[in-house]
Formats: C-alpha cells, sequence, structure tokens
C-alpha cells in the first residue's frame, strides 16, 4: 500500500502501514533461536521438529483465526487430511518426502476449499461447531475404512526416502529438524507476506467491520474461502511433515485435541500477531515435556496451573503482556 | 580388635568396595512406557507396581555393582505417536539399555521399528499384537497373544463347554480382531457356528448399543474382548443392565473383560463368567501365594494384582536375568541370546519360557471361572493346556 494512495490520513499512520511489511531485525530472533538449539541441544532434536511443526500448525490458525477471525476447532481435519496424505503415499511406495509434502498442501487446501464453500456461510458458534463437525467425520471414516488407514492401530509400512536423495530421517531427528525449519521458514515467509498485502489489509477489515467492507465492494466471502482453504494447505503440510519425520500416522492426527491445544498454544503466545506461536508453541510444549518427565502420574495438573496463570496475568497472551509492558515504560512496541 | 585395626579394616573394605564398583560400576537404565494419566492408568499402576515389586524383592539379585534406574514415561493411552515420540527420546537422550511396559499394542507396533534400528531390547509387559515380535529382532514378549489364549479357547467353547451359537463383539483395534479370528477360527473347526461379529470403538465406548444388538440375536454367548481395566468394569454394568443373563446368554472372552483388579467393583454379576487367561490371583500355586503376600505387605489390600502386575513382575525378571547373564554390561545382541529360551519356573503364573525362535512367551493357558470365596469374587482356573505357544506364527511362517 503506497502512502499517497491513503490521502489524507494521518502521515504517522500512514507511514506505519507503509513499513510494516519490511523485515524487522528483531524478527530474525527467533530463526537464530532454532539454528542455536540445534547446537545447543543436540538430543532434543526430536521435540525440537515436533515443536516447528506445531509452529506451522499454529501459524495456520493465527491466519483465519488472528487474522480473518474466524473461529476453528477443527483446523485437524486438514492437518490430519495432509498427514494421512504423505503417509499413503509413502505406504504405497512413494516416499519422497519433498513432493510429499505438495501432495498432502494440495489435498488439505482442496479440503479446505470444499469444506469452507459449505460452512464459511455460517458466523460464529455454528461455524465453530461446524468446523468441529468436519474433523469429527473425517476421523471417524479414517477410522472406519481401517483397511486403507490402519485405523486405531494406525498406518503401518511408512517409507520416507532420504530427504534430496541423501539425508536420511535417522533416529536423532537432525535430518527433520533441519526439514521442518527450512519448510517452516518459508512458509512463514509467505504468511508474513500475504498479511501484509491488501490482501491482507482486507482481511482485518473483514474481522473488525464486515459490514463496512461489504459497503466498500470487497467481496467478503471469497476473501474468507481463498485465507481457509491456504491455512488449510499450511495444516496439511505441517500434517505431512509430522508423518514423514516420525514415520508414522494415527488417528489423533485428526483429533480434536490437536486443534484445541494448538488454539491454547496461540492463546498463549498472542492472537493475530503472527509470532504469537514462536513464543506460545515452544513454552507449551517444553513446559509439557519438562512436567512429563518431573511427574508421569499428574502432569496434567501442572500445566493447567501453568494455563490458568497465562489466562489470569498475561490477557492478549505473552505478547500481549510484553507490549503493555513496554507501552507502560513509555516507549513504543 | 583394637581400633587402628578396626580402621585399617574398614579403609581396606572401603577400597576394596570402591575398586568393585569401578570396576563394574554401571547404571543400567530401563525406559519404562505405560499408560499414566487418562482413564486408563489403572493399568500403567499395575504393571509399574508388578515392576518395582519384583525389583524390591529381588534388587539383591544384580550383579555387584550394577545398579538400575527406571525412567518412566506417560504415553497417555492409546496415542502411537506420543509413544513413539517418548521410545525415541529415551533411546537418543536417556540413552536406555532397555524399554519396557508398552500397554497398547499400536504404541507398540510404533516403537518396534525403532527398537531394531537402534539395537535396543524392548521387553512388551502387556502389548499383545500378535505380529510384534516379527517387526523387530530386538522385541521379546512377557505378556501373551490373543491367538495364544482364544484359540485354544474357541476349541474348548465349542467341545467341553457345549456352545453352539456364539456372537463375537470385540474392540476395533489389532488385539480385538486378532482375539475374534482366533476364537472364532478355533470355534468353528470344532463344529460350532459364528453367528455374526461386531467391533466396538476402543476409544470411550458405549457397550449398550452393540450388546443389544448381540440380545437379539440371541446366541448361546457372546465372546468378549475389550482393553482391561475400567472398559471392562463398563462392559459387565451394560451386559448387566439389559438382563443379558436373565435372558440365557453368557457371556465369555479373554482375562481383559474381568481382571483381577477389577472384580471388587463389579458387583455379582459375573459370577459364573469363563474367561481364558495366563494368571488369576487365587491360583494356589506356591509361587503366586508369595507373590499375592508380597504385594499385599508393599501395597495393602486396595487394588489386588492382576495380571497386567504379572506382565510387569516377569518383565523384571527378563530384564534381570538378561543382566546377570551378561555381568552388568547389556550388550543388545548378547542380551537378546540370553532372552532366547529364557525360563522362569517361578513366574507367579506359573512356569514360563521365551520362544528362542519367535521371542514370543510360551506359557500355560488357563481355563477360569468366576466365583465367590470367602465373600470376594474370584477367577478359579479349572483346566490347564500346559506351555502353549503361539499358534499364529505356526500358521503363518515368516515370509522369506
Amino acid at each position: 500500500m503506497r502512502a499517497d494512495a491513503v490521502g489524507g490520513a494521518a502521515p504517522q499512520a500512514v507511514e506505519a502501514l507503509a513499513r510494516a511489511h519490511r523485515l524487522k531485525p528483531w524478527e530474525l530472533a527467533p530463526w537464530l533461536a532454532a539454528i542455536a538449539a540445534y547446537f545447543l541441544f543436540p538430543s532434543y532434536l526430536p521435540l525440537g521438529a515436533q515443536i516447528l511443526i506445531a509452529i506451522l500448525f499454529t501459524l495456520s490458525i493465527d491466519l483465519i483465526l488472528g487474522y480473518a477471525g474466524i473461529v476453528t476447532l477443527g483446523q485437524s481435519a486438514f492437518f490430519g487430511a495432509g498427514a494421512y496424505t504423505a503417509g499413503l503415499l509413502a505406504a504405497h511406495g512413494w516416499g519422497e518426502p519433498i513432493s510429499g509434502l505438495a501432495a498432502a498442501a494440495a489435498v488439505a487446501g482442496l479440503l479446505g476449499l470444499a469444506s469452507g464453500a459449505v460452512i464459511l456461510r455460517t458466523r460464529g458458534l455454528s461455524l465453530l461447531m461446524l468446523t468441529l463437525v468436519i474433523a469429527e467425520m473425517l476421523q471417524e471414516a479414517a477410522n472406519k475404512a481401517g483397511d486403507i488407514t490402519g485405523g486405531a492401530d494406525g498406518l503401518q509400512g511408512m517409507e520416507v526416502w532420504p530427504l534430496l536423495g541423501h539425508f536420511e530421517f535417522g533416529l536423532f531427528g537432525r535430518t527433520a529438524y533441519v526439514y521442518c525449519l527450512v519448510v517452516l521458514f518459508l512458509l512463514w515467509l509467505v504468511a508474513r507476506r500475504i498479511v501484509h498485502s491488501p490482501f491482507g489489509r482486507s482481511l482485518t477489515g473483514i474481522r473488525e467491520n464486515e459490514a463496512r467492507m461489504h459497503a466498500i465492494g470487497s467481496p467478503v466471502f471469497r476473501r474468507r474461502l481463498v485465507i481457509y482453504a491456504f491455512a488449510a494447505a499450511l495444516s496439511g503440510i505441517a500434517g505431512a511433515l509430522l508423518a514423514e519425520t516420525t514415520q508414522f500416522v494415527g488417528l489423533d492426527s485428526l483429533g480434536f485435541e490437536r486443534s484445541g491445544s494448538a488454539l491454547i498454544m496461540l492463546i498463549i503466545g498472542g492472537v493475530g500477531r503472527l509470532y504469537g506461536p514462536f513464543i506460545g508453541v515452544p513454552l507449551y510444549m517444553v513446559a509439557q515435556d519438562r512436567f512429563a518427565q518431573a511427574d508421569p502420574v499428574y502432569w496434567d495438573f501442572w500445566i493447567g496451573l501453568l494455563l490458568i496463570i497465562v489466562v489470569v496475568f498475561a490477557r492478549g497472551g505473552l505478547l500481549g503482556l510484553a507490549e503493555r509492558l513496554l507501552r507502560r515504560r513509555g516507549r513504543k512496541p | 580388635m583394637t581400633s587402628r585395626f578396626g580402621v585399617v579394616t574398614l579403609a581396606a573394605a572401603i577400597a576394596a568396595a570402591l575398586a568393585a564398583a569401578s570396576a563394574s560400576a554401571e547404571t543400567i537404565k530401563v525406559g519404562v512406557i505405560l499408560t499414566y494419566s487418562g482413564p486408563a492408568a489403572s493399568l500403567g499402576d499395575q504393571i509399574d507396581k508388578g515392576m518395582s515389586l519384583y525389583i524390591k524383592e529381588h534388587g539383591h539379585d544384580l550383579p555387584q555393582g550394577v545398579s538400575l534406574e527406571l525412567i518412566r514415561r506417560d504415553d497417555t493411552g492409546l496415542n502411537p505417536a506420543t509413544a513413539k515420540r517418548l521410545a525415541q527420546e529415551l533411546i537418543t537422550r536417556d540413552h536406555v539399555n532397555f524399554l519396557a511396559g508398552l500397554i497398547w499394542s499400536p504404541n507398540a507396533l510404533a516403537i518396534a521399528p525403532l527398537s531394531a534400528e537402534a539395537k535396543v531390547p524392548t521387553i512388551s509387559s502387556n502389548a499383545a499384537a500378535v505380529n510384534l515380535t516379527r517387526l523387530s529382532p530386538y522385541v521379546a514378549r512377557v505378556s501373551f497373544t490373543l491367538w495364544q489364549e482364544c484359540l485354544p479357547f474357541g476349541k474348548w467353547a465349542a467341545t467341553k463347554g457345549g456352545f453352539k451359537k456364539v456372537y463375537i463383539a470385540v474392540s476395533d483395534f489389532a488385539p480385538g480382531h486378532e482375539a475374534a479370528d482366533a476364537f472364532s477360527k478355533g470355534f468353528k473347526d470344532a463344529g460350532g457356528e459364528i453367528v455374526d461379529s461386531v467391533a466396538i470403538p476402543v476409544k470411550d465406548p458405549d457397550f449398550v448399543p452393540y450388546l443389544q444388538r448381540v440380545k437379539d440375536a440371541k446366541p448361546d454367548a457372546v465372546f468378549v474382548f475389550v482393553p482391561s481395566g475400567k472398559q471392562a468394569t463398563a462392559l459387565m454394568k451394560a451386559y448387566s443392565d439389559l438382563n443379558m443373563k436373565a435372558a440365557g446368554i453368557k457371556i465369555i472372552g479373554s482375562q481383559d473383560m474381568v481382571p483381577d483388579e477389577e472384580l471388587p467393583n463389579m458387583g455379582d454379576e459375573p459370577l459364573g463368567v469363563i474367561t481364558v487367561g495366563t494368571y488369576s490371583n487365587a491360583a494356589t500355586r506356591p509361587a503366586n501365594k508369595a507373590y499375592v503376600a508380597a504385594w499385599k505387605r508393599e501395597y495393602g489390600d486396595k487394588t489386588p494384582p492382576g495380571f497386567m502386575s504379572v506382565g510387569g513382575w516377569d518383565a523384571m525378571a527378563a530384564i534381570f536375568s538378561a543382566i546377570k547373564a551378561t555381568g552388568g554390561h547389556p550388550d543388545p545382541d548378547k542380551v537378546m541370546a540370553a532372552l532366547a529360551g529364557w525360563k522362569n519356573p517361578d513366574s507367579p503364573r506359573g512356569e514360563i519360557m521365551i520362544d528362542p525362535e519367535t521371542r514370543d512367551i510360551v506359557q500355560h493357558i488357563y481355563i477360569r471361572r468366576v466365583e465367590k470365596v470367602g465373600g470376594h469374587l474370584a477367577n478359579i482356573e479349572f483346566e490347564t493346556l500346559p506351555m502353549t505357544k503361539d499358534p499364529w506364527k505356526e500358521l503363518n511362517p515368516p515370509k522369506n
């Protein structure tokens, strides 16, 4: 968006909008941290890869919830669709990982397009319920189609080929970590680009005041559908990453718990900021890992306690809290 | 004895102990993957207690200077992806020498390839999926397979049991299907008729509609497999709510349906129920009496030991014997060699052996009836099929 197109708006706001898409130095921080983690915690790389995958999945929810205002509890439908796509390909003789991701993105994206075309006509609670229903239906279908998916036993016999023909997905998760990191980085660039594009701005407009967007002639339904399908494709890629790096797909990839906990992680980090997942997901998953090791019987309780503390003391997530603290000290965030 | 002499001997003893310790000081790590939280936590509790009890009773049997560390992880239930990640972490982060536990077959099936890749001897304390030991040369099993129990049980039901028409209702996952296939084969080969069969969701099932369908078909009996623990109690309640006993439909199945530790929660409904199993805490074998007494000393009367706990106990017995056989340095291949043909004549369930060919357990299979003994329900063994091998592996030889 160019400054001169906005005419009489306050010059400061125009400047801020025009600069929003430029990469700022602090935006490199999560990536530097991720690279440092590779060298600092070599025995935690399998967990690290799963954190990166969960960040991608949570990012896809942030795009539709945080930017377009579409509330969903069924994003796991697309995660699972992607996971089973890549898994079934690898179990039936095509274990090339990158094309597996592409196939998963296509299947999940089409599924998002088809289901979105129906359910995005509703709003609020009905929409929430419908997203949930789609995921439940898919999970039950996968359960019933045991001959294809393995049902509750999970998909057995995946054989994923080495990445780029060279790098095996070994037990220590080095390849998996780097692979997930690169994929996440590329998709984050795309997501960032979308958010700061006129299309992304119009999504925020739809979230804030849909009637006004209709009034200025914005194709509201189509825009919501496009971002919904795009987020579905992102989720599908996340699912495929999990399938390829763990060489396993189970029914839980389609489960409500995955959508629910991603939502929680997003809320911990901060919704609608693009960086919420980068804070919330590592915090939640590392805490879960630590608690579950320290106390395998009652770890759920400690996680619950952590959530209550975050919700009570850090409304708007940790990023929201940071922003408020910075403001209080008189600085602009 | 002068005090100086005392000091010298003490110093010498310490030096000797230190020397011995440094020569063979080794902490052997066992990664234990069980369900410690959620609706199936009682199963993890049973196995964990069985393992801990063995270590308490036999800890002094370990070679000098060798100590054992259990690293416990919660797989939260039937959750293969989580279980696989936990196993991967136990192997790469904690460098465990053994993996043990494993309640759910799908979880175990997901872990088995890791045990092969990393060469970590893995002992299943419960997971019964029949092909598990085929997936990795480093997996051995001390629990049972459903084929081992249900094929002879099917034969028994059609002959001595006197059942003509049986309906099959099993949980919709690998062990359920295996129980159904095995029982069905044994029963039909001996002349029985399977009326129909139905698969019940394995997670959070409501048994009433399924058992209603069974009731409407009016068979002599319904053959059931459900994951043990609380699901067994829910199933028995549904059976009772539908008045199936009064309708003349008996309920038969594997021991998972009437686990010893759940019997006190089931009322009198299970009286007369016939099941096939590997262990009952009411058995009068001396090894079992000692086991039950040790259990009560340690954990009190509240939850009696069931077959799952014996899976935990025997897994530790196998690990101890492998540690001893390898002199405290459990090289994976030597461990597996030690486990091949390993025998334990003193298991609470009677004699057991690990088949050197298949690494699966060979054991007595018991046919039992629920009876009231001293005011409590108990599974009373009334027929023994001695040293039974897993028949599936003979029916399905490995393809090479």
